[in-house]
């Protein structure tokens, strides 16, 4: 256990609770200004169409209609990685593409205004899946690029960014292998993280070139950054956060919408708000990229992993932003998973004519590992191998080492997570519950249940810079300057609690500045499980250094040196004689002590989270429930324990342990229509259909921060959906091997057994 | 009451009487309860998210019942008696309300976006059945939709007040 803290670790109610259960939290579209227009987008029903000419009169001509913005009308303004996405363009290139804006005094005015736009389209042939894509005579996507491949690489992650797994000897590995298995495996179902609040932004326009952006982002200092680009470095953005209603990573970019609500204000001199409808959330708003594995995998008997070789796929949909980022995080993320030797793990982004890709919690990892683990799970298979064995067996430990995202080698400085796996599968009784593979843990009658286990580990737990203020107050108070929007994660308080542990003062008395880049330093958001080592240490660091300044002040009035002094409940004292001492009023309420505090990227650790799954199946029927799950972590220490447990209860919401069993964006591959985008049709879990979790957590403390934390949130969607393939195979004894595991997937697979053992008998 | 050309509403004891048209600040046929809450009355406590019914955001209690204020016509609401989540403070006192209060006491909410729908969903319940099972209050919540996961402890926060009650 770690040491006893007087606010870490204890439980405590969130700042913004009251405000949540009264309604009074302010979410962007909660705002109210004057003069606030409209807007709405003209979106495109063909999934690749060049657009030969729009006539916007009727439309401009409708009363209440302020503007009607094509690609005609703007610069050419791009966003994407490369920069090839033009916010309009005389191209579109899916079903849900942008055509025209348009901005009105109200939104019905503006959503009847969108049919009077005529647009003339000429259709161009499409294509829809990676395959088709990759054909030598595919149509392309982008007539400046060769193929529908991508390049590599992202200039945000620098020059040798990391673009795959490549060292070692893999040939060598194959020959030292005792099994070796192999075929193509995808997690291609595009689950979506859903966050119930539809993102939209609010832009107000300042000529001749600035704009303020109120967003639903949940990383508001990087959209000023983003649009920077977007708009041709020519526009400065002042960037305010809010409450944000779920992010899940899919609000790390909001750009688009950000930028036609610039757009629109640009061309209206009036503040315009766009908030997507559900339709527009889960059409043309960020999607989990389309994963599919060509893999070999060479394995010893006593599990060790010799080689691994193939190519990985990735679907990016229109264009990517972070598909780039993601490959290069998710192939970190695999050496974490498996500490293998010889690598040729190669990769293609391919674009296709669908909805883009970006970022989702898992960013890449979880995509690749659910892609890759029914490889291993087949190698596991023949040699008889129990699979928390062999997860245990290849996970990082000390004097391990990686490759991370900017393409440098890391020698590995965090904990052995081994005995935390080991804790876990005590809990939920692996041992006893583990019959071997394609068997079932127990069977009545046409029920049976299978087991499974899942492992993640993330190093961007100290990805990014972070910057934080703390100004000191001389009533013994404190204000945090942090561009941080509470997203659901209650990392606001946690901060505020971190600071009051350092500043020894109640977290009452310290108040938090909105998220406001005018106002605050840089930070890059609360994104890849980084708001506890990354964030807090910038926010430690603050009032570290606001206690240091504080400290040398009242050492001068005191006679003492700064370091036999402490302060406690807003006294300052000398350590050896507390009754010698000072109130923080010594500064006099003419003074500013402002404390900065900056964190610089550390990938020397990662987190790490093991789930395990007891799944029933229905033979007669293919219907799946979801009994039980285990969640073992090693934190380090916990900061916000209440937090820590609603964060990894989250693991099978927000397209985790779910896009196994149910969840699913379903396309029409030959339209390009997205077919179930709306909260009806596209499936979730409800309140009557709850599994029963368990979360085991240790405490053994990291080299990170002051308080040896790290977080661990981003990751708990990631270990369960390959555990739920594993296990429901083993409840029905033959291989599963595409999620979700839908009863007519089920069925067939049965099916198929019963015919193959009859004709083998 | 609605007459000709205005109709009257109750929400959390205060009466409105609005004008029925389509110009700013009035009620126009097409307008939906939701929208006339947020964007008339600036009740803007009341969420929307899927706008189709499906994902409980919305909730409002009408007439004692929890409805859907995304799928109700304003102009359907005439003299009826509505609940939002800003009318549920003692208004003498200004003390949240039990179920308000153990939202906050267990953190059953994490981004926060469903929680005044989940809480007016609870409190319909409470209204009506003071002492439910488990299973009634399960499926009370079974059209409120979340996706950080936090129905354990709303679960738990409204079998705390369901057990405190008298």
């Amino acid at each position: 256990m770690g040491k006893e803290y007087r606010y870490v670790g204890k439980p405590m109610k969130r700042r913004d609770g009251e405000e949540i259960v009264t309604g009074s939290a302010l979410f962007l579209d909660d705002l109210k200004l004057p003069n606030l227009l409209y807007g709405k987008v003209l979106r495109s029903p063909h999934a690749h169409a060049h657009i030969k000419n729009i006539d916007k009169s009727k439309a401009e001509a409708m009363p209440g209609v302020r503007t009607v913005v094509t690609w005609e009308d703007i610069p050419d303004w791009r966003g994407g990685t490369p920069r090839n996405v033009r916010v309009l363009d005389k191209k579109v290139r899916y079903v849900g593409d942008a055509v025209a804006l348009v901005a009105a005094v109200s939104e019905q005015i503006a959503e009847e205004a969108l049919p009077l736009i005529e647009v003339d389209y000429e259709i161009l042939p499409a294509v829809f899946d990676i395959n088709a894509a990759l054909k030598p005579d595919a149509p392309l996507l982008y007539e400046e690029l060769e193929s529908n491949i991508l390049p590599g690489g992202t200039p945000i992650y620098g020059p040798k960014c990391l673009k795959g797994v490549v060292y070692g000897d893999v040939d060598k590995g194959f020959e030292d292998a005792d099994i070796i298995s192999e075929g193509i495996f995808g997690y291609e179902n595009i689950p979506n993280a859903l966050p119930p609040e539809p993102p939209g932004a609010i832009a107000i326009w300042e000529p001749p070139n600035k704009a303020t952006i109120y967003g639903s982002s949940q990383a508001p200092y990087m959209d000023k950054v983003s649009l920077y680009h977007v708009f041709n470095r020519e526009v400065d953005v002042r960037s305010i956060g809010h409450h944000v209603g779920g992010g899940f990573g899919t609000k790390l970019m909001c750009w688009q919408v950000q930028a036609y609500a610039i757009i629109l204000s640009r061309a209206t001199g009036c503040p315009v708000k766009i908030t997507f409808s559900k339709e527009e959330q889960m059409t043309s708003f960020t999607l989990r990229v389309g994963s599919r594995i060509r893999a070999k995998v060479g394995m010893k008997t006593d599990g060790t992993i010799t080689a691994v070789q193939g190519t990985w796929f990735v679907d990016t949909g229109y264009y990517s932003f972070t598909t780039q980022c993601q490959v290069a995080v998710g192939s970190g993320e695999l050496q974490l998973f498996a500490q293998c030797r010889n690598w040729d793990l190669q990769n293609k982004i391919v674009v296709t004519n669908r909805n883009a890709s970006g970022a989702t919690r898992g960013f890449g990892g979880q995509e690749l590992k659910c892609s890759l683990i029914p490889v291993l799970s087949l190698a596991m298979e023949k040699a008889g191998l129990d699979p928390l064995e062999v997860i245990k067996k290849n996970f990082i430990k000390p004097g391990g080492g990686y490759f991370w995202r900017n393409g440098e080698w890391y020698d590995y400085r965090g904990i052995d997570f081994s005995e935390m796996m080991d804790r876990g599968a005590e809990r939920f009784g692996w041992k006893d519950k583990w019959k071997g593979w394609l068997r079932p843990s127990a069977v009545n009658g046409a029920l049976r249940r299978g087991i499974g286990v899942g492992v993640h580990g993330n190093a961007d737990i100290g990805e990014d810079a972070a910057e934080a203020y703390i100004q000191l107050g001389y009533q013994g108070t404190a204000t945090i300057f942090l561009c941080v929007s509470e997203h659901g994660t209650g990392q606001k308080t946690n901060y505020a609690r971190v600071a009051a542990e350092v500043l020894q003062i109640p977290p009452e008395r310290i108040t938090m500045s909105p998220a406001d880049t005018l106002v605050t330093p840089f930070e890059f958001g609360p994104v890849g499980s980084r708001g506890t080592y990354a964030i807090s240490s910038a926010v430690i660091n603050a009032a570290e250094n606001a206690r240091k300044q504080l400290l040398e002040m009242a050492s001068r009035k005191l006679g003492a040196s700064p370091e036999d002094l402490d302060t406690v409940d807003g006294k300052i004292f000398v350590k050896k004689e507390p009754e010698k001492g000072l109130k923080w009023s010594v500064m006099g309420n003419d003074r500013t002590i402002l404390g900065y505090g900056r964190f610089e990227p550390d990938f020397t650790m990662c987190n790490c989270l093991m789930s395990f799954v007891e799944i029933e199946v229905n033979t007669e029927t293919g219907e799946t429930r979801l009994v039980r799950v285990v969640n073992a972590t090693d934190i380090g220490q916990i900061i916000d324990p209440v937090g820590l447990e609603n964060q990894l209860n989250g693991c099978w919401g927000s397209a985790g342990i779910d896009s196994a069993l149910f969840e699913e964006t379903i396309i029409d591959r030959k339209t390009g229509n997205i077919l179930n985008a709306n909260l009806i049709d596209y499936p979730w879990r409800t309140f009557k259909e709850l599994p029963d979790i368990e979360n085991v957590v240790l405490e053994t403390p990291f080299p990170s921060h002051r308080f040896h934390a790290v977080g661990i949130a981003e990751i708990t969607t990631s270990p369960g959906p390959s555990a739920v393939l594993m296990a429901a195979s083993n409840a029905i004894g033959t291989w599963l091997q595409q999620y979700p595991v839908t009863p007519d997937r089920i069925l067939k697979a049965l099916g198929e057994k019963d015919t193959a053992g009859r004709s083998e008998g | 009451m609605r007459s000709k050309d205005t109709i009257q509403l109750y929400i959390n004891n205060n009466s409105y009487k609005l004008d029925i048209g389509d110009r700013p600040g009035q009620v126009d046929p097409s307008h939906t309860l939701v929208f006339t809450l947020r964007e008339t009355l600036g009740l803007t406590g009341t969420k929307i998210s899927c706008g189709q019914g499906a994902c409980g955001a919305c909730t409002v209690i009408m007439d004692g019942k929890a409805v859907l204020s995304c799928g109700i016509l304003t102009v359907e609401c005439g003299g009826k008696e509505i609940i939002t989540i800003e009318g549920l403070r003692n208004p003498k006192t200004g003390e949240l309300d039990p179920l308000q209060q153990a939202f906050i006491d267990y953190t059953a909410f994490q981004c926060g976006y469903c929680t005044p729908g989940m809480i007016l969903t609870s409190k319909a319940l409470l209204n009506k059945n003071p002492h439910p099972s488990e299973e009634m209050i399960l499926e009370a919540l079974s059209g409120n939709f979340c996706r950080c996961v936090s129905h354990y402890r709303v679960l738990e926060a409204v079998i705390s007040v369901a057990e405190n009650r008298e």
